[in-house]
C-alpha cells in the first residue's frame, strides 16, 4: 500500500513537472529555442507573487492575476531582446545568451531577497495541507491534485489554441518554415513574440504552484530547468501530451528512489531520465552505428 | 572548407596557381616566443612572491578551463553546461586515489586519465543529443555524479574532506609543485588542442564547426572527431579540477560541481573568441583581471558577468578576437589554411584567401 501511496504521490507531483515542462516544450516546439532561463523565469514569478501577497497583503489569486500579464510582456520583452537576435546568430547563440540570462537572474534575485527559502503556503491557507483521504489510508493533497488537473487543462488548451485558432495557424506555419510563412503574410515575428509570451503565462502557473506547494530561493531556477528539460525528453520533445507522461515518470521515480535512500528522490529522476536516453538511443540503433564509426563512415 | 575551384589566372603547366600556406610571420614568430615565455615562466617559482604564484597558479587553470570547453564548443559545435561534471570529478579521482595510498601529484595526473575513461561511453550516448538537449543534458549528468560523489562515505556528504596526503610537503615545497604542474599541464593541453587543430582531426572539427551536414557530406567522421574532443576536453578539465583541488587543499563537493564553473568557462570563451585558437586564451587572461579588480564585489560581480557574457553572446558572438582577426586578418597561432595566389604574392591583403 505504501509503494501505490507513493506512485500516486508521484503522479500529483508530476502534474507540476508537467506544468513547469509544457512552457519549455512549447518553446521548443515553436522556436527551437531550449531557453536556459526557463527555470529562473519561474522563479522570478514566484517571488512576484510573494511580494504581492506576503509584504503586500493581497490575495494570491489576485496577485496571481496582477503577475500574469506582467510576465506575459515580460516573454515578449525577452523575445524581442534576446531570441530573436540569437536565434538569428546560430544554434548556440541562443543557449549562452539564455544561460547568461538566467545568471543574472538568478543573481539578481539573490541581491534583492537574500539567501531565504520563501513560500506561499502561509497565504493560501489551509489549502496548502487539505487533503482528501482514499480508502487505505491513502492522502491526496488537495492542491498538488488541483495542480495536476490544472496540468492537463493548460495543456489541452494549449493543444486545442494550435490546432484550431488563427494564431495557432500561424503559430504553427512560422515555426514549420519562418520564410513561406512571411510570403503568406504571417508577422512571424509577432508570432513568435506572442508564442514567448504565452510561454511565460506557463511559466508563472508553474512559479505560483513552486511558492504554493513548496520553498524556493533565488537559486532555485536551474534546478527547476533541470526537472521541465527532464520531463520534456522522458515525453518526448516537441510533444505536448508527452510532456504531461514524462512529467508523471520523473515524479514516481523520484517519490519511488526517495523510498530507497534519503539522496535517492533526485538520483532516480536523474538516472530515470538517462536510462530512458539510453533505451532510446538503443532501440533507434544509434548506439550500433556509434561504435562502428571506425569502419564506416556515419551516415 | 572553401578551396577555390579555378585558379585566379592561367597557370604554368604542372604547377598550381596557388600555394597553401600553413603559418604567416606574426604566428610563426608568436609560436616561437611562446617558448622563452614558458622558460620564464616556468623559472617563476624561483623569483616571484607566494601570493604570485598562487594566481599564477590560478590563471593556468583559467586558461585550461577556457581552452577545453572552446575545444567543444568552438570546434565541435557542442556547447556544454555540464563540464563542472568532468572538474567535480577529476578532483574527486585524485581524493580517492590519494586515499588509496597514491602520491597527490601522481593522483592528479591518473585520477584525470580515469576521468577521460569514463568520458568514452559517456560520450557514446551524451554525443547523439543535439544542441540545447546536449547542453542540459550534461547538466543532468554533472548533478548525478554530484548527488553520487556526495554517497561516498570518505566525502561525508557536502561537509566535504581534505587532501591530507598535500601535507607531507612544506607549504613552498607544495606551491612551488603546484604551480609547475598547473603550468606543464596547461602549456601540455594548449600544444596538444593546437596540434589537434593543425592535424587532420582538427581540419574536420573545424569543417563541423562551419557546417555540420556539409562535413557529413563530404566523409568526415564526424562522430569520431567529436568523441575524440569530448574525451580530450573531459581530461583536461578534470586535470583543472585535480590542480584546483591542489591549490586549495579542501574538497566540498558543492563547489566543485558548481555551475559557476562552467559560467566562468563560457564567459571565457565567449568574451575571448569562440573557435578560434588565440581567443580562450585572452578570455582567460581578461576574466582573470576582472576577478582580480572586481571578485570582491560579490554578487553584483556575478551579475556583472553574467551580463557581460549574455551581450557578447548578442553582439559580438565571435568575441574580442574575432573581431580583431575580422578586422586585421591577424593570427597569432594560426591553426588554419591560406590560400594564396602565387602571381600576387606581393599584395597579400587581395590574394589571401582564409579557408579555415
Amino acid at each position: 500500500m505504501n509503494l501505490l501511496n507513493q506512485i500516486i504521490q508521484g503522479l500529483l507531483l508530476g502534474g507540476y513537472y508537467a506544468l513547469l515542462a509544457c512552457g519549455l516544450s512549447f518553446m521548443f516546439g515553436v522556436m527551437r529555442i531550449i531557453n536556459l532561463a526557463h527555470g529562473s523565469l519561474a522563479v522570478v514569478a514566484a517571488y512576484l507573487l510573494w511580494l504581492l501577497a506576503e509584504p503586500m497583503g493581497w490575495h494570491p489569486l489576485l496577485a496571481l492575476l496582477a503577475v500574469l500579464p506582467a510576465m506575459a510582456l515580460l516573454g515578449w520583452v525577452l523575445h524581442r531582446l534576446v531570441l530573436e537576435r540569437s536565434a538569428r546568430l546560430g544554434a548556440l547563440v541562443p543557449l549562452l545568451a539564455t544561460f547568461g540570462l538566467a545568471s543574472v537572474i538568478d543573481n539578481l534575485l539573490f541581491q534583492h531577497f537574500g539567501a531565504d527559502t520563501r513560500s506561499l503556503a502561509t497565504a493560501i491557507g489551509t489549502l496548502a495541507y487539505d487533503s482528501w483521504e482514499l480508502p487505505g489510508g491513502i492522502y491526496v493533497g488537495q492542491l498538488p491534485a488541483m495542480v495536476l488537473v490544472f496540468a492537463v487543462t493548460l495543456l489541452g488548451g494549449l493543444h486545442a489554441m494550435l490546432a484550431h485558432t488563427a494564431l495557432g495557424r500561424q503559430i504553427r506555419a512560422a515555426s514549420e518554415d519562418a520564410d513561406t510563412a512571411r510570403l503568406v503574410g504571417v508577422h512571424t515575428g509577432a508570432v513568435f513574440a506572442a508564442a514567448s509570451a504565452i510561454t511565460m503565462v506557463t511559466v508563472t502557473l508553474a512559479g505560483a504552484s513552486l511558492a504554493m506547494r513548496a520553498t524556493f530561493d533565488p537559486f532555485s531556477g536551474p534546478q527547476q530547468l533541470i526537472f521541465a528539460f527532464e520531463a520534456v525528453i522522458i515525453g518526448g520533445a516537441g510533444s505536448l501530451w508527452g510532456t504531461l507522461l514524462g512529467g508523471v515518470v520523473l515524479g514516481v521515480a523520484q517519490n519511488l528512489g526517495a523510498q530507497v535512500h534519503p539522496q535517492g528522490f533526485l538520483i532516480a529522476g536523474h538516472a530515470t531520465f538517462l536510462a530512458i536516453l539510453l533505451a532510446r538511443l538503443c532501440a533507434s540503433g544509434a548506439l550500433r552505428s556509434f561504435f562502428s564509426t571506425r569502419r564506416q563512415p556515419t551516415p | 572548407m572553401s578551396l577555390p575551384m579555378s585558379s585566379p589566372s592561367p597557370a604554368p603547366v604542372g604547377q598550381p596557381a596557388w600555394t597553401i600556406q600553413r603559418w604567416t610571420r606574426t604566428s610563426a614568430v608568436c609560436a616561437g616566443a611562446a617558448v622563452p615565455l614558458l622558460a620564464v615562466l616556468f623559472l617563476g617559482p624561483l623569483w616571484l612572491q607566494a601570493g604570485t604564484v598562487d594566481r599564477l597558479t590560478t590563471l593556468f587553470i583559467y586558461v585550461i578551463l577556457a581552452v577545453m570547453w572552446n575545444a567543444l564548443a568552438g570546434y565541435a559545435g557542442l556547447v556544454s553546461i555540464g563540464h563542472q561534471a568532468f572538474f567535480g570529478l577529476g578532483a574527486y579521482a585524485m581524493v580517492r586515489l590519494a586515499d588509496a595510498g597514491l602520491g597527490p601529484y601522481p593522483a592528479l595526473l591518473l585520477g584525470a586519465v580515469l576521468v577521460a575513461l569514463v568520458a568514452v561511453p559517456l560520450a557514446a550516448f551524451m554525443l547523439r543529443l543535439q544542441g540545447g538537449e546536449f547542453a542540459i543534458g550534461m547538466w543532468v549528468v554533472a548533478a548525478l555524479a554530484h548527488l553520487c560523489v556526495n554517497l561516498d562515505s570518505l566525502v561525508q556528504g557536502e561537509t566535504g574532506t581534505s587532501m591530507i596526503a598535500l601535507q607531507q610537503y612544506a607549504a613552498g615545497e607544495r606551491r612551488a609543485y603546484t604551480y609547475w604542474a598547473a603550468l606543464a599541464a596547461m602549456a601540455g593541453l594548449c600544444g596538444a588542442v593546437f596540434l589537434l587543430l593543425r592535424s587532420k582531426v582538427g581540419t574536420a572539427a573545424q569543417a563541423i564547426r562551419d557546417n555540420e551536414t556539409a562535413a557529413i557530406s563530404i566523409g568526415v567522421r564526424v562522430v569520431a572527431v567529436k568523441r575524440l574532443v569530448f574525451v580530450l576536453s573531459a581530461f583536461g578539465c578534470a586535470l583543472a579540477g585535480g590542480l584546483w583541488l591542489a591549490t586549495s587543499i579542501s574538497f566540498q563537493p558543492k563547489t566543485y560541481f558548481s555551475v559557476q564553473w562552467t559560467a566562468y568557462m563560457i564567459f571565457m570563451v565567449l568574451v575571448g573568441g569562440i573557435g578560434t585558437m588565440e581567443g580562450p586564451i585572452l578570455g582567460a587572461l581578461l576574466f582573470f583581471a576582472v576577478e582580480t579588480w572586481w571578485g570582491g564585489q560579490g554578487v553584483a560581480y556575478l551579475i556583472g558577468l553574467g551580463a557581460v557574457a549574455m551581450l557578447f553572446a548578442l553582439f559580438l558572438p565571435k568575441g574580442i578576437w574575432g573581431a580583431v582577426q575580422q578586422r586585421w586578418d591577424l593570427h597569432l597561432l594560426s591553426a588554419g589554411y591560406r590560400v594564396r595566389a602565387r602571381e600576387a604574392q606581393s599584395s597579400p591583403a587581395d590574394s589571401t584567401r582564409r579557408c579555415v
